[in-house]
């Protein structure tokens, strides 16, 4: 018998899966966080692939990749570096070699080192790692395609159906490596495969083969150990960001026992909340597929305004093409929520990747004064209480919402702790119920929302419209009467700064030096950033606002407290604007990124530690 | 407010606003027509919601005492295709124009027609922009002098009925907004239709475009100018209601005299609104002077599913079948575990 495999134990470890768009990299990584949340693993997940379907073969512009990061403790990002790279061919060493942590392990399809696939990948060479300067780090080769063909030989399969499998035997490899035991991916491929007996069988056979073959090569691949982390009591399950936007929604039409509406258009990274809410025609949502971005909502509208709880999703270009029908929901104050989860812009941009570049378009993308409550989601879990809040926003207040999420947040999966119905605030529409005096545009006293009426309520037939109105909601051209109803549009969404919770400060609530600020779905990285620099002794603390507009009440209180602020985002500045033109007596430094990816923790680290430098230089 | 919202009288559907079109616009003689029908069709008033988008003809939801919503320029259909989905039980109008309707909301408008969602559609087409002063649109002939084509158009029109059989309409009539008569029992037929109807109505704007359709409206020619179709009957016309519409041997329709040539009451075609086949609808709806007279009435009348109806169906039938009856049981659904 070989030596006992090297046992190490460790905290965290991020994982990168990565190969052609066609080599079923997403289902390998799915699957492995999966089992590995089931396991009792905290994690978190980040999706990395081209915009084409299938990208040329073998090419660097083809690698698709997927990022796990699993641990004991508390996970907050997908990793910055992984500590151990799946590759399945040379390509994906060239696209992720930047991505791996030093003195990583490289785990190789031998048989895909062939000149061809050299050529498509433009190495110049055949010793792609000392191309790319790969000397300090683990490689293990295993002749990944031969061994799944060995494996399958008995099943009389085409060549083409047995390299499909490879990417099972990875996984099985990973899997030993990283304990993991496979049952959860036995039932899922079994499951999924269930016409078709001979995949699943054959699937079963290379995944065991993986595994077996790490046991067996115990001398040359390590083991690791993540024990399970300490989190909340709860059911749980993993849940991608999308997914828990629309079952956020759907929690709160159930809530406010509203029939829900989807008025939508496919596009990337927003396609899934459709899809999600789609497939829900057993709670009763109707989904409605437009013609276009416009009538995505222009349908919600009009589903608005008979009455039903309805919303719109869509990413940037969408959210442009449904700037004057957001007007119409302002001024004829009708309860929609636009989901937007961001991309990278402009145009078309980089559709697959995350930005936070609609921020100024959800502020202000609107011609005339046109204001909005908008709310940005900050992880793939939390998607599903924004999204809950902002529903519950619209119908009480009487004004459409925007929420923001972004592809990272979108595409990536958590564990979220699953809540009772009970466990969420009640969402009280505003409806009309006194007939004889109704009037379409008198208003709450406190909060300024209009009344809810609809067609099929005997006796409060109205008429409303995009022209200015009376608070008859009659057409009004007078000057006085326009300026009146601007002010209280935007008093109105001021107001719902009554009904959202103070900004809590992650470190040093006091005040101190540095206080970091971000939105959405930057939080992981910045809250993560911040913990390690509070470890090593730096003063710095995280404001990170879900809500934008308004602003948390207590926001100018906490700014005050602090030497510098320093506002990240993944965009130009677009936060910072905003924040000088609600309080310009701070200063603020920023941190910008515009890449298509998530910051990294050492990129914010090191922003930090110059601004020490900084400010003892001065 | 009503005791009874079914019995109401046309006044009860009059808004107080002040009607704010040109006078002798044939607006008027619509928002009449409109308001007759639905006295007919005695749905309870709350019913009604009258949407509609940009343009003169869309001002019209603030004459009515119904639920009315005047949108943003072209979208009135995917309003009221949202309205419509969300609550089948209303009886949804869509009043528009020949640009709301068939250029800045062209693609809202054939989708609509495709779906064949249940609304009644009101195309007040007077061939001109009149809201904007004087543009032409998408039906003004080749060579139209406007403000916006001084020189004359180069471009030719869409034929409203033709674009509405291309969609796969249900339902197609024409009108002329001076008579009210007729445009009421079209519309009271529109309501009634399942599916998308569409009503062109031949409208005149006295200040932008007068007189845009006095050649086939003109009293003095009308009964040789207009073709009047009621299902079922032979399509007669003319001062003596002695000519027809026949086929010739090439196949395409053809004016005859009964008595000429020795045609014969037998030669002439009997209307068929509900052929499936739009064949002859599409020949009928091409008619034009001085060949032919223009065809009014319903057209095409043709029974499809209806997407609201549809919609709802799909929808019970997933429910009935699903395990999953409230939020919880999808969120406690799937691979779940538990933290203790």
């Amino acid at each position: 018998m070989s030596t006992e495999a090297k046992i190490i134990e460790l905290d965290e470890v991020a994982i990168r899966f990565s190969g052609d768009s066609g080599d079923g990299m997403q289902l390998t990584g799915t699957l492995f966080s999966d089992a590995s949340a089931l396991h009792g693993n905290d994690i978190s997940t980040f999706p990395d692939f081209p915009s084409e379907i299938r990208a040329p073969q073998g090419t660097v512009g083809g690698v698709s990749g997927f990022q796990v990061h699993f641990g004991a403790s508390q996970i907050n990002t997908p990793g910055d570096l992984a500590h151990v790279l799946v590759a399945m061919n040379p390509a994906a060493i060239k696209a992720n070699a930047k991505f791996i942590r030093l003195q990583g392990t490289i785990i190789y399809d031998s048989d895909s080192f062939t000149e061809k696939n050299f050529q498509k990948a433009q190495f110049k060479t055949t010793d792609p790692f000392e191309e790319l300067s790969l000397h300090d780090y683990r490689k293990i080769a295993v002749p990944i395609s031969n061994l799944t063909k060995e494996s399958l030989k008995e099943f009389g399969l085409d060549n083409k159906s047995v390299l499909r499998s490879k990417n099972m035997f990875a996984l099985g490899l990973v899997c030993w490596m990283f304990n993991r035991p496979l049952d959860y991916i036995e039932t899922f491929i079994t499951k999924k495969f269930a016409k078709k007996p001979t995949v699943v069988e054959a699937n079963l056979k290379v995944l065991h083969d993986g595994f077996n073959y790490g046991m067996n090569m115990q001398h040359m691949t390590p083991r690791y150990v993540v024990n399970p982390a300490p989190i909340e009591k709860g059911t749980y399950r993993t849940v991608h960001g999308n997914q828990a936007t629309a079952w956020g929604i759907l929690a709160a039409a159930e809530k406010a026992k509203k029939p829900l509406f989807i008025g939508s258009y496919p596009i990337t990274p927003a396609t899934d909340v459709l899809q999600e809410l789609a497939a829900r025609k057993d709670l009763g949502v109707k989904s409605f597929q437009a013609e276009d971005e416009i009538a995505g909502i222009c349908t919600t509208i009009g589903a608005s305004f008979a009455g039903h709880f309805a919303v719109t999703s869509t990413s940037g270009p969408g959210l442009a093409l449904k700037s004057e029908a957001m007007g119409l929901a302002v001024i004829a104050e009708l309860p929609i929520v636009v989901i937007n989860v961001q991309r990278g812009g402009p145009s078309t941009g980089l559709p697959t990747k995350t930005e936070q570049s609609d921020l100024l378009q959800s502020l202000y993308g609107r011609n005339g004064e046109s204001p909005m409550v908008v709310l940005a989601a900050s992880s793939p879990s939390d998607c599903f209480y924004y999204a809950y809040m902002a529903s519950k926003i619209a119908m009480e207040r009487m004004t459409p919402v925007i929420l923001l999420t972004d592809g990272f947040l979108g595409n990536g999966s958590q564990p979220m702790r699953l809540p009772r119905m009970s466990e969420l605030p009640e969402i009280n529409p505003a409806h009309a119920h006194d007939v004889e005096n109704y009037k379409p545009y008198k208003r709450d006293a406190e909060t300024l929302a209009r009344e809810w009426a609809y067609p099929g309520m005997k006796g409060f037939e109205h008429r409303i419209g995009g022209l200015e109105k009376g608070e008859d909601g009659n057409v009004s051209h007078d000057p006085a009467n326009h300026q009146k109803m601007c002010d209280i549009r935007a008093e109105k969404v001021a107001r719902v700064a009554d009904m959202i919770p103070d900004i809590d400060v992650y470190g040093n609530p006091e005040g101190g030096e540095i206080l970091l600020v971000g939105w959405g779905g930057t939080h992981g990285h910045l809250l993560s950033s911040a913990r390690e620099l509070r470890a090593e002794g730096i003063d710095v603390s995280l404001a990170h606002f879900n809500y934008i507009q308004p602003l948390p009440q207590n926001t100018e209180q906490i700014f005050s407290k602090y030497q510098k602020i320093i506002v990240c985002e993944l965009n130009s500045g677009q936060f910072a604007l905003y924040l000088r033109d609600q309080f310009p007596q701070f200063n603020y430094a920023q941190m910008n990124k515009l890449q298509g990816l998530p910051f990294t923790n050492d990129e914010i680290k090191s922003r930090v530690q110059k601004e020490m430098k900084g400010s003892l230089s001065c | 407010m009503l005791e009874n919202s079914t019995q109401y009288t046309i006044k009860d559907l009059k808004s107080p606003n002040e009607i704010r079109w040109c006078p002798g616009c044939g607006d008027h003689a619509i928002i009449n027509a409109v308001q007759k029908a639905m006295v007919t069709l005695a749905i309870p008033i709350e019913k009604y919601a009258v949407i509609s988008g940009i343009g003169c003809s869309s001002r019209f939801p603030y004459y009515m005492n119904t639920y009315g919503f005047h949108t943003i320029h072209g979208r009135a259909a995917a309003v009221a295709s949202g309205l419509k989905s969300a609550n089948p039980d209303l009886s949804v109008w869509e009043i528009t124009g020949d640009g709301d309707a068939l250029a800045i909301g062209g693609n809202h408008f054939i989708h609509m027609v495709r779906r064949n969602i249940d609304i009644n559609v009101i195309l007040f087409n007077n061939k001109i922009y009149g809201l904007t002063k004087g543009q032409y649109s998408p039906t003004c002939d080749r060579g139209k002098v406007t403000k916006t084509s001084p020189f004359g158009t180069v471009e030719d029109p869409f034929t409203p009925g033709k674009l509405v059989l291309g969609s796969r309409g249900t339902f197609f009539a024409r009108a002329i907004d001076g008579n009210v008569k007729k445009s009421h029992d079209v519309f009271v037929e529109a309501a009634k239709h399942k599916g998308t109807s569409v009503v062109e109505v031949l409208q005149n704007c006295v200040i932008y475009n007068h007189n845009i359709h006095t050649e086939i409206t003109d009293p003095k020619h009308r009964e040789d100018r207009q073709l009047h179709l009621e299902d079922g009957k032979p399509m007669l016309f003319g001062k003596d209601n002695n000519k027809g519409i026949v086929f010739n041997k090439k196949g395409k329709l053809e004016v005859a005299v009964i008595g000429e040539n020795g045609v014969t009451l037998d030669d002439i075609l009997i209307h068929e609104a509900g052929d499936v086949d739009g064949f002859i609808h599409q020949q009928l709806i091409d008619m034009k002077l001085p060949k032919f007279p223009v065809a009014f009435g319903v057209i095409r009348k043709v029974k499809d599913l209806v997407y609201d109806q549809c919609m709802e169906a799909q929808i019970e039938e997933v429910k009935e079948n699903s395990k999953i009856k409230c939020v919880e049981d999808l969120l406690f659904s799937g691979n779940t575990w538990e933290v203790k």
